[in-house]
């Protein structure tokens, strides 16, 4: 063996080593809370092997705040916005790609202003749009400044673009309309990049805390975050094996989605992400 | 294609093409019509408040039945005298300072890492990309617990060498250090996959090149795969600028702003301001800054990513 092959292997094995341990010590925190979610409280912070597993925690938590509710709302509030945004940034898409109308330039480079001055630091005017129209505390004010997401019509407008305006052409001449159309030529064939920002939105908005936490004030409009939030800070005796257990169980549903779906979530995130 | 063939022949301009079966008017109508839903909710919601944010900031907060006043410059000479504001706007300048190169590098490095074929790559690549799916106010929870003097792991893992607690968050040296490790530690995978993407589309046959021309794989990274990887780096650059300036979840849950100001950052200012404290007026001028300090931002980007959009 040469003396640069010899130096190789050793970087490489480095390298190797390297990767390791960055890995483990970015599992560490979850692993942590893991472990104290899963085992009695006298053990959260005491790393037996032979600790009892126990889904007590989960159980106190379950009790202790109406979770069900908050789950039912994130629900509610994850499809109601990913339905609008799917129709709105559809149409609006559609509009940008193909149809040459007055203004559309002017009119594309105010949706892309969205992308830099969202929703989320207009929070003091779109609070007081709320009251003007009688919206606070519902789960509708919580969704209604990020269903036409200019993210979305981009990336569509992106799509439509790429369809071949023969396939467009020949539904033409078969007697379709311009909806039709879209319908039956741009949506089918857009398929993959929908489920992309499906995805995308439905974590983005499962994940999103300040606005809702401002625009809403009871356990019947209340999102996940926003109940976890005040479960964890309430006081619970400082609870930490009931505090993380509430916490894993709030964020379960997408845990478990990417675990089983690994592959289509990354994909999705790189395709949503090239623009 | 046989159907379609004829068609490409006598394939129409553009613009004339969905003005053939009606009139010219018929295409403007349409695409308004399209565009119609979807510009009402982005006006009421993005364009309305962001020009009415501006006109609030030149008023008084209404305050019981005495209604909003022109003042003026007033909020803006509050707001310079307010050393509130300027802990804050410094502290996010320190914070976007430090998340921003650090997340970018561990980026590429993880990228880098598990981009050839390395051992137990699934688990690293899980590892890596877990935290980008939990929600910040779960990762603040969990890292909360982490930081909890002498019970948190954090404290554990140094009391093998020092038995003193730390109380990470309540000490204003540290605390502002703990939120970045946790913006990082969040952000990093997510940044990942895009170089990931952008290394699978590198030809293998560079590195093979370079080999034989007895290139270093330093050298090969600095002179070909950096460069390569330019535009990606750009992006995950943008997106991470507005991350600093609009996701302050971990800081309602982990420090309220405090100790004293240290981790206040400006949307969480703004946030206290306006919510808290219940002055409108004075937070929409905060606001304005904000709003200014993205349009910079927002600039730059259509500057220099200006040919790259187009290039689609």
């Amino acid at each position: 063996m040469s003396a640069t092959e010899k130096v190789s292997r050793g970087s490489e094995a480095l390298e190797i080593a390297g990767a390791w341990l960055l890995a483990l010590i970015w599992i560490l925190p979850l692993a942590y809370a893991v472990w104290a979610a899963i085992h009695p409280s006298e053990y959260s912070a005491h790393f037996a092997p032979d600790a009892p597993l126990t889904p007590q925690n989960f159980i106190k938590a379950w009790n202790a705040a109406p979770f069900a509710w908050y789950f039912l709302n994130t629900f509610i509030l994850v499809t109601m916005i990913l339905a609008a945004q799917l129709v709105l940034c559809t149409l609006a898409a559609y509009a940008f790609a193909r149809f040459s109308f007055a203004g559309r330039d002017v009119a594309f480079i105010l949706v892309l202003l969205q992308l830099m001055i969202m929703p989320d630091v207009l929070i003091v005017e779109n609070y007081r749009t709320m009251t003007a129209l009688g919206l606070v505390d519902t789960i509708p004010a919580i969704g209604l400044p990020y269903m036409a997401s200019a993210f979305g019509i981009f990336l569509l407008r992106q799509t439509f673009k790429t369809v071949p305006r023969e396939l467009d052409e020949a539904a033409r001449v078969e007697g379709a309309g311009p909806l039709q159309v879209l319908l039956k030529v741009y949506v089918p064939l857009a398929k993959p990049v929908y489920i992309a920002y499906g995805l995308v939105s439905v974590s983005y908005h499962w994940n999103n805390f300040l606005w809702p936490l401002i625009i809403t004030n009871s356990v019947s409009t209340r999102p996940l975050t926003v109940g976890l939030q005040i479960f964890a800070s309430a006081d619970q005796g400082i609870d930490w094996s009931v505090i993380t257990a509430a916490t894993l169980m709030t964020s379960a549903p997408l845990l478990l989605a990417f675990l089983l779906f690994q592959r289509q979530f990354v994909q999705s995130f790189m395709r949503a992400g090239i623009r | 294609m046989h159907g379609v063939e004829p068609l490409a022949v006598a394939q129409p301009p553009p613009q004339a093409q969905y003005a053939r079966g009606g009139s010219a008017l018929a295409v403007h109508i349409y695409g308004w019509l399209l565009l119609l839903p979807a510009a009402v909710l982005l006006v009421a919601f993005t364009h309305y408040p962001a020009v009415q944010t501006l006109i609030d900031s030149f008023y008084s907060t209404p305050r019981g039945r005495r209604g909003a006043v022109f003042v003026g410059l007033d909020n803006y000479q509050t707001m310079l005298a307010d050393p509130v504001f300027w802990r804050a706007l410094q502290n996010n300048v320190v914070y976007a300072t430090s998340v921003i190169p650090l997340t970018i590098a561990l980026a590429l490095a993880m990228a880098l890492l598990i981009n050839g074929k390395i051992a137990g790559r699934p688990f690293l690549r899980l590892s890596f990309f877990t935290p980008t799916v939990l929600p910040m106010i779960a990762v603040a929870n969990i890292w909360l617990f982490f930081y909890s003097p002498g019970y948190g792991l954090l404290d554990q893992i140094l009391g093998l060498f020092d038995s003193s607690t730390h109380n990470w968050l309540g000490d204003e040296h540290t605390a502002l250090g703990c939120l970045i490790a946790v913006a990082v530690w969040k952000d990093a995978g997510f940044f990942m996959i895009f170089y990931l993407a952008a290394l699978q589309q590198i030809s293998p046959q560079l590195a093979e090149a370079a080999a034989l021309e007895g290139a270093g794989r330093w050298y090969f990274f600095r002179r070909v795969t950096f460069p390569l990887l330019m535009p990606t780096t750009l992006f995950v650059l943008v997106n991470a600028v507005i991350n600093s300036f609009r996701l302050v979840d971990h800081i309602v849950v982990m420090t309220q702003g405090g100790p004293d100001n240290t981790t206040a950052l400006l949307l969480f200012y703004i946030y206290e301001v306006g919510f808290k404290f219940w002055d409108t007026a004075y937070a929409a001028t905060l606001t304005v800054v904000l709003l200014v300090l993205l349009a910079c931002l927002a600039l730059g980007q259509f500057l220099i990513l200006d040919r790259r959009i187009h290039y689609q």
